[in-house]
């Protein structure tokens, strides 16, 4: 079945099986293997992309499914060369080791802060609690998200933030 | 790495659309919303759909509506979309409660209630919560009129529903009435697992007195997972703690949990009756 996938706000048409999951099709078809494949099993999360907007994870999606829609994986978080204010707080706190579960955990930080710009510990544990992390403890992931949230907080101090201008629209919220 | 069976994709873009799709392909056609019951299975090859029909595009399903006196959910609404949805976690607490632990965020973002109550898991925390509220659910099949099902009569059991092939869950409906109050409360291994238990409540109060009380139970084996021994024990008795208590133990005896990797039958059992408890006493508190 031929399809045609934005990712990154580019887009991508190949003949694929419909039973070809997301995850592989990003990975093995475009070769954008920055999102991770872990568990298989909808559990550990390194398989998150946004799906028009809205993180979901592409282990238990067919790439068919993504077909006229957008995705952004975590190569899409960088702009014109710089990080994004999420990756420059895993870089600051060493919010990571190994680095498998951050894909995942750097692209639910930035759904997190466009729909919460100052999230507290608490809104950010349970943000990622669908992220597994084997190494850090994951202090140091909620120590980054935090630091982020601060960082964008002092880069826009306006109040037509960020935040607002990517509040999530009708079409992000109804998927 | 799982790779479920071949098998022909459709996408319907309207209800009438999807039931001809399920007419054409027959009884080994199955419905996908968000997939996140079936892709697992079929990943494991437990489930191995000759056709799949992707719901994904009826928006018309995803709706979130208030008519008249009922609060009107759609099949297609995600998990996520009814957490998030004031008037109806309003309405009824009871969805606050259940959809913040089941599963994770970003599963929410994607699985829809229509896909949890038609999955028929017997530890699906859903079906306790709309079986407590009464809900109706209606059923749509090409050519005929829909069809409504009492949610209480709509499981058939482990993974079997009312829903027959060619048919389509398209909604839930569940009835507002004043002086109610709801709660959920579940016991789970660690964040976003299946329960180990769990109990819903749902009470209407009039003059002191109780009306009546809607108790769901799922993970315990209690039959349409729901307490009608404990709701009429309930009924027309005065609310507090020690009828909530009994209410609970009446619950417990009632159910049939059976031992698993997630514990053994008598510890759900006393979780059936406490969590009963609980819930009882936090519906109570919000009335
Ligand atoms: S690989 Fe998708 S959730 Fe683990
Ligand atoms: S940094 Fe290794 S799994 Fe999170």
């Amino acid at each position: 079945m031929r399809i045609t996938v934005s990712v990154n706000g580019q887009p991508y048409t190949r003949d694929v099986e419909p039973r070809l999951l997301l995850v592989h099709f990003l990975r093995d078809e475009l070769g954008l293997t920055g999102t991770h494949w872990g568990c298989d099993t909808s559990n550990c999360g390194v398989c998150t992309v946004r799906l028009d907007g809205v993180p979901v994870k592409s282990c238990t999606v067919l790439a068919v499914m993504a077909d006229g829609h957008e995705v952004t994986t975590v190569e899409g978080l960088e702009r014109d060369g710089e990080l994004d204010v999420v990756q420059k707080g895993f870089v600051e706190c060493h919010g990571l080791q190994c680095g498998f579960c951050t894909p995942g955990m750097l692209l639910t930080a930035r759904w997190l802060l466009e729909r919460d710009p100052d999230p507290d510990e608490g809104t950010i544990r349970e943000a990622i609690s669908g992220q597994l992390c084997r190494c850090t403890g994951y202090e140091n992931i909620v120590r980054s998200i935090r630091w982020a949230a601060e960082a964008q907080a002092q880069a826009q101090p306006q109040p037509q933030s960020q935040a607002q201008a990517h509040a999530p629209t009708d079409a992000e919220a109804r998927q | 790495m799982q790779v479920p069976a071949r098998f022909a994709y459709e996408r319907a873009d309207s209800v009438p659309h999807a039931l001809q799709l399920l007419e054409r392909y027959g009884p080994e056609a199955r419905v996908v919303a968000g997939g996140h019951s079936l892709i697992p299975m079929m990943k494991l090859r437990l489930a191995q759909p000759e056709a799949l029909i992707d719901i994904n595009g009826l928006t018309e399903l995803g709706q979130i509506t208030v008519e008249g006196e009922e609060l009107v959910i759609g099949a297609l609404v995600r998990h996520a979309e009814l957490l998030a949805h004031t008037i109806a976690t309003d309405l009824f607490p009871i969805f606050r409660d259940a959809e913040r632990v089941i599963a994770d965020p970003i599963v929410r973002n994607r699985g829809t209630v229509g896909g949890s109550l038609c999955q028929a898991d017997p530890s699906e925390d859903l079906s306790a919560v709309f079986s407590a509220l009464r809900a109706t659910a209606v059923i749509q099949a090409g050519g005929a009129p829909s069809r409504k099902v009492p949610i209480r009569a709509f499981h058939h059991g482990p993974y079997e529903t009312a829903v027959e092939p060619g048919e389509l869950l398209v909604q839930l409906r569940v009835p507002i009435r004043t002086g109610t109050g709801s709660a959920y409360e579940k016991v789970e291994r660690r964040v976003g697992d299946w329960p180990v238990a769990a109990a819903g409540a749902v009470l209407r109060v009039v003059d002191g007195v109780i009306e009546q009380a809607g108790i769901g139970l799922t993970a315990v084996g209690a039959e349409h997972f729901c307490s009608p021994e404990a709701e009429r024990y309930l009924e027309g008795r005065q609310p507090g703690e020690e009828a909530f208590a009994q209410a609970g133990r009446i619950a417990a005896e009632h159910c049939e949990p059976h031992a698993d990797q997630r514990g053994p039958a008598d510890y759900k059992r006393h979780l059936a009756a406490e969590l009963t408890r609980r819930a009882l006493a936090a519906a109570a508190e919000r009335i």
